[in-house]
């Protein structure tokens, strides 16, 4: 097995804010990892020292193989980045910008990838539009054109769908498991559970650390969750008073049905011993992964704040 | 309608307030400048240049020259700074620029005094710039009934008191009519591709910053040398299409004199060009806002228009406010361009301008290399 990224320790301080602690990471290569955090839980900051963007302050790795600090250069020739904000040029059209790419990487061939790439988007008809023209899905799926048209081994998103329809996002996601097919190694930011899910692993950061590791089912079992889901009219509105409960370390309202869940099962079991009755139904359910993460980042806040 | 609310005009004016405080820069910017430019441009500037760096050529030893000279050092208009020998040495100073003023007493001075023979001094003026000698022109004028008063006894007495003993003749070279265009054209040049190339760079980074591209750009294997290069080059033609403009509009509009040197004012043109783009560049590198950016070049172009001489005679400038406009670059390229175009100077009579544009662009492309990130720490 070869790791596309591997590094260990990176740290990184914006003044006087500790952005990212002691993250250790790595991923196979051709494997699709979400990268999971709450705001500001330095997953921009990861990324970019991970591409040559940013220095870090200590740590040391590879990506590709090479030394994230010393060959950043090299890392750039062979890895793309996609930045969370749209970061094409607006006032240049479709096909100029994948020229622009096309050009700024040195590639060879360059009519022809760029219209496979055109191809390959659907936008050959529109290719003479200015990209500031496009709807939000659209400039997403042509900045992972123009990320990927050098035909990197390593593919670093940062939320390439914060605010996109779920019908593009599916698109988008079909693409990078089409790129993954044919062996790009994908670091992917997100705050989208369905997009986690897709995920072949996902890393869970809090407060600039790393603190869950593993496929979505591993992470799941490894934060030993047990969650009820009471379905009944005016449940919902109950959230508030159960989650209070001693043993109940949440209770979420998923629209008619209420979400509990704690680490220790006897401790729930009695919390809820006096909703178990008329109208309310409770059933055991297993937790899925927005309640993981809402308890992880509730137990990090915990420890770092 | 729902009237006039002095509540939600107070909403936005707080805002504004609070806005305009949070950008340091403008903040430090709109303060500074009224003092700075105020105490800079308000001892700095004079229109009426006195102490003009004069040649003078005495062609014979005599009181009468003495007394002259002396004159000429007592108006405070001319200070005597070299002494030349043969008529050709004394054009070879006024075409360089070195003197304003070159002074020639000829050899039958005293005895065409005593005979009251049309006795003549003659004064080459370097008249490019015709507001920088106009008072010391003027001046001239008193200098016939005066110089000689001491020296007039005796027999000669009587000289000097119906007619004037002597007349001052008064060459204005380059530019005889005193025509101010001639002088004032040729400086827009400069100014014009300051204030639009230096302007045009200077927002181009920052653009880049503000959209965001510039992380884009930044995460690919483009070196800092390739994007200053690639950024400034359309630039550079822009400012060849405004120099040919001007230079085309000040021949058959302003009919300004056009005396050759051509290849030193393609070079001067050329060093001129890349060094305002590259300042631009290096301006883009430090501010972080577009809107920073103009401040910048702002705060660039007032020297630039005050300091060297294209408004006001360099010369006239206390010598302090002189050294601060030999380190402005449009200083050493009103040279180049007014030094070619009104008086056919070549190559070898402006080097050290040249030389002085070259160090310019030098200069300001290390630092932009030095300033300019290849990451966002």
């Amino acid at each position: 097995m070869t790791l596309a990224i591997d590094v260990r320790g990176l740290n990184k301080s914006f003044g006087d804010k500790h952005v990212v602690q002691d993250v250790s990471l790595q991923v196979e290569e051709g494997k699709i990892c979400g990268f999971l955090g709450p705001n500001g839980s330095g997953k921009t900051t990861t990324l970019r020292m991970l591409c040559g963007l940013l220095t870090p302050d200590s740590g040391e790795g590879t990506a590709l193989g090479l030394d994230i600090i010393t060959q950043a250069n090299l890392i750039k020739r062979r890895a793309g980045y996609m930045t969370q904000k749209f970061s094409l040029y607006e006032d240049l059209t479709i096909e100029e910008n994948l020229q622009f790419s096309a050009r700024i990487h040195s590639l060879d061939r360059r009519k022809q990838r760029v219209d496979q790439a055109l191809e390959r988007l659907g936008l050959i008809e529109r290719r003479g539009q200015l990209a500031g023209s496009l709807s939000g899905g659209w400039k997403q799926r042509l900045a992972l054109a123009t990320a990927t048209l050098h035909e990197p081994k390593l593919l670093l998103l940062d939320e390439p769908t914060a605010g996109v329809d779920p019908k593009a996002r599916r698109t988008f996601w079909d693409e990078i498991h089409a790129l993954s097919a044919e062996g790009l190694t994908v670091l992917v930011s997100t705050h989208y559970m369905d997009e986690a899910e897709r995920c072949h692993e996902i890393a869970y950061i809090s407060y600039g650390r790393l603190i869950a590791r593993g496929t979505a089912q591993q992470v799941i079992e490894n934060t030993h969750l047990v969650t009820f889901n009471g379905e009944g009219p005016g449940i919902d509105r109950l959230s508030v008073e159960i989650g209070q409960l001693p043993g109940v370390a949440m209770a979420a309202p998923f629209g008619q049905s209420l979400h509990v869940s704690g680490t220790d099962r006897a401790a729930l079991e009695t919390a809820l011993a006096p909703y178990r009755r008329a109208p309310f139904k409770w059933t055991q359910v297993e937790p899925s992964l927005e309640d993981v993460f809402i308890r992880l980042m509730e137990t990090s806040e915990d420890n770092f704040k | 309608m729902n009237g006039f609310s002095a509540t939600r005009v107070l909403a936005v004016m707080i805002k504004e307030f609070k806005q305009l405080t949070r950008d340091r820069l403008t903040y430090a910017m709109m303060l500074a400048i009224p003092v700075v430019q105020l105490l800079l441009f308000g001892y700095a500037i004079n229109s009426e240049p006195r102490h003009l760096p004069t040649a003078l050529m005495v062609q014979e030893d005599s009181v009468f020259a003495r007394s002259i000279t002396a004159a000429l050092k007592n108006s405070a208009y001319f200070d005597l700074v070299a002494q030349a020998r043969t008529p050709a040495e004394l054009d070879e100073m006024v075409r360089r620029g070195e003197v304003q003023f070159a002074i020639t007493i000829p050899g039958d001075f005293t005895r065409r005094v005593a005979r009251g023979d049309q006795a003549q001094i003659l004064v080459d003026v370097d008249a490019t710039d015709p507001s920088a000698t106009g008072a010391a022109v003027a001046a001239l004028a008193a200098l016939p009934q005066q110089a000689l008063v001491n020296d007039l006894k005796g027999a000669l007495a009587s000289r000097g008191q119906a007619v004037p003993p002597f007349e001052v003749i008064v060459h204005r070279r380059y530019n005889p009519e005193a025509i101010t265009a001639y002088n004032i054209v040729p400086g827009l040049l400069g100014i014009i591709l300051s204030m639009t190339l230096v302007m045009m760079t200077a927002l181009s980074v920052t653009r880049e910053a503000e959209r965001g591209t510039m992380e884009s750009l930044l995460a690919t294997p483009v070196e800092p040398i390739e994007v200053m290069a690639g950024k400034l080059a359309p630039y550079v033609f822009v400012g060849l299409v405004q120099t040919a403009i001007i230079l085309l509009l000040a021949r058959f509009l302003f009919d300004v004199p056009m005396m050759g040197g051509w290849l030193g004012l393609s070079l001067g043109v050329a060093l001129f060009i890349v060094g305002s783009l590259a300042l631009g560049f290096l301006m883009s590198t430090i501010a972080r806002t577009q809107l920073q950016a103009m401040q910048m070049s702002m705060f660039y172009i007032l020297p630039s228009i005050l300091l060297s001489g294209f408004m006001f005679p360099f010369r006239g400038m206390p010598a302090w406010a002189q050294a601060l406009g030999e380190v402005v670059p449009v200083t050493h390229f009103l040279r180049v361009v007014r030094g070619a175009l009104l008086k056919g100077q070549g190559v070898e009579d402006m080097w050290r301008e040249l030389l002085a544009l070259t160090a310019f662009v030098c200069v300001v492309t290390a630092l932009a290399m030095a300033r300019y990130r290849r990451t966002l720490d």
